[in-house]
């Protein structure tokens, strides 16, 4: 392996350190508010700084490649990529710390039937999973795997597109689930951008893998391009 | 649109059986920088001397096809017209050692037995080192020889010698490896200009060097022409193995 190769693999370890700790981090967002579990959701806010570190050595690192070594094609693309990706990461790492905050500024202990009822709970798996593939997708440079988080951020988006209607149902079938019902709710919201951003990241890997740029292009026509 | 300069149509050249450049097939666009580069060994600075019939002159070698410059073989043509169409710079600097800054700008004319007037030959030495942004620097120093510039400024004395002649097309080989980075800046600053005028085709080794200052660049890998594509598809997502790991510095 040339020099080059040896930093840019080096980069690709420390994105998928990032990534399993962003990984890491959502998954115990959604135990900390299925549990209510305040000591995990202050582990939460308190490894951000990490997710945070991660972000900025990254970018270092991808400057410094850029700077010593010129990088061409292949290796300018996959850094590029790197930069946006870093970016989206740290969003997502964003993300499950404002989760983790609501269990912290809450008073009371969620309504589990509204967590239900919402399908926040299935959208919070759906979440991790599609963030957990797209990981997959870039470990193994596996455009096919990438194209799929395209159909999969639709599945969140409609959730996101039914949350006020059936947020608004619960809190007028009980009134006392009100403060839970709208903090779900903003949940939700969080939740769908994670599918973005999941989805910005799979754009990426196939700008990487194939140069292809498939921003601002219809679902339907990317999928198959 | 932008009309073709040169062209070359199934070139082939050899030394003796030896076949250095295989079938190459390009057309270079009119006020143009074309960058080739490949390998050492690649044929690409035998190209760039087939372009002015300059191939023809080692003992033993040969070359088939056609090379055209505005739709005419350059094969029909007389050598000497040739090169005064198309000029060169080599990549030692090598003013005439003998002559003066001015002297060797005006070398061509004399050298072809061409008289001018005094006060012509003055226009066009002024106007040809005001081209390679020489003009500020020498302009109370011509009857200093040549030899006394810096290696950079040598360089540009050259390109100055080789403008003189009012060519159409300039051909560079490896023009910038024998001179410091400072000097490599001022030469390549100078591409950007003199493609304003000329059409310039370069073969370099250093391939960020051809990323700065061509629009196009051809890639040569054991005589073939690879890849033939405007530089920035070219550096950002070739289309060829051989052209992508030659660039990535992957190639074995």
């Amino acid at each position: 392996m040339t020099q080059l190769e040896n930093e840019i693999q080096a980069v690709k370890t420390e994105v998928l350190s990032m990534w399993a700790l962003v990984e890491s981090q959502l998954q115990k967002s959604r135990n900390a508010i299925l549990h209510f579990d305040r000591d995990l959701a202050r582990e939460i806010v308190l490894k951000e700084k990490r997710v945070n570190a991660f972000e900025l050595k990254i970018d270092r690192d991808c400057e410094n490649v850029f700077a010593l070594y010129c990088p061409v094609a292949v290796d300018l693309r996959f850094l590029l990529a790197v930069l946006k990706i870093n970016n989206n990461l740290e969003r997502i790492g964003d993300i499950a710390e404002g989760i983790a905050k609501y269990v912290i500024e809450s008073l009371n202990d969620f309504d589990k039937e509204v967590f239900h009822k919402t399908g926040m709970l299935t959208m919070f798996e759906d979440a991790i999973n599609i963030l957990a593939d797209t990981r997959i997708a870039f470990e193994r440079e596996d455009t096919t795997l990438a194209r799929s988080m395209f159909k999969r951020d639709e599945a969140l988006d409609a959730v996101n597109g039914q949350a006020i209607e059936r947020v608004s149902d619960c809190i007028k079938a009980d009134a006392s689930v009100m403060t839970e019902a709208l903090y779900v709710l903003s949940i939700i919201r969080k939740l769908e951008r994670v599918g973005d951003q999941a989805k910005n990241m799979a754009e990426e890997i196939i700008f990487y893998v194939e140069a292809k740029v498939l921003k601002h292009v219809d679902r339907q026509i990317k999928t198959n391009l | 649109m932008e009309s073709t300069i040169v062209k070359a149509v199934n070139y082939n050249s050899y030394f003796g059986d030896n076949h250095v450049v295989k079938d190459v097939n390009i057309e270079i666009p009119r006020n143009n920088v074309i960058a080739v580069m490949g390998p050492s060994g690649c044929g690409k600075t035998t190209f760039l001397r087939g372009i002015n019939r300059m191939h023809e002159l080692i003992p033993g070698a040969t070359a088939k096809g056609q090379i055209m410059l505005n739709g005419e073989d350059v094969m029909e043509m007389h050598p000497i017209f040739v090169r005064l169409k198309i000029g060169m710079v080599f990549q030692r600097p090598n003013p005439f050692p003998n002559l003066s800054i001015y002297d060797n700008v005006i070398a061509g004319y004399k050298l072809n037995g061409i008289k001018l007037p005094k006060a012509e030959r003055d226009k066009i030495v002024q106007h040809s080192l005001e081209r390679v942004a020489l003009w500020k620097e020498v302009k109370d120093s011509l009857n200093k020889k040549g030899t006394f510039l810096s290696g950079g400024q040598q360089q540009r004395l050259c390109i100055a010698r080789a403008v003189a002649m009012e060519p159409e097309v300039l051909l560079f080989d490896e023009p910038t490896s024998a001179l410091d980075p400072i000097s490599t800046s001022t030469v390549e600053e100078l591409f950007h200009e003199l493609k304003k005028n000329y059409t310039l085709i370069i073969v370099t080794h250093n391939m960020q060097q051809a990323a700065r200052c061509s629009d196009k660049t051809a890639f040569f890998y054991m005589g073939e022409l690879v890849e033939y594509d405007d530089t920035k598809q070219m550096f950002t997502n070739p289309k060829d193995t051989r052209t992508q790991n030659y660039i990535t510095g992957r190639f074995s």
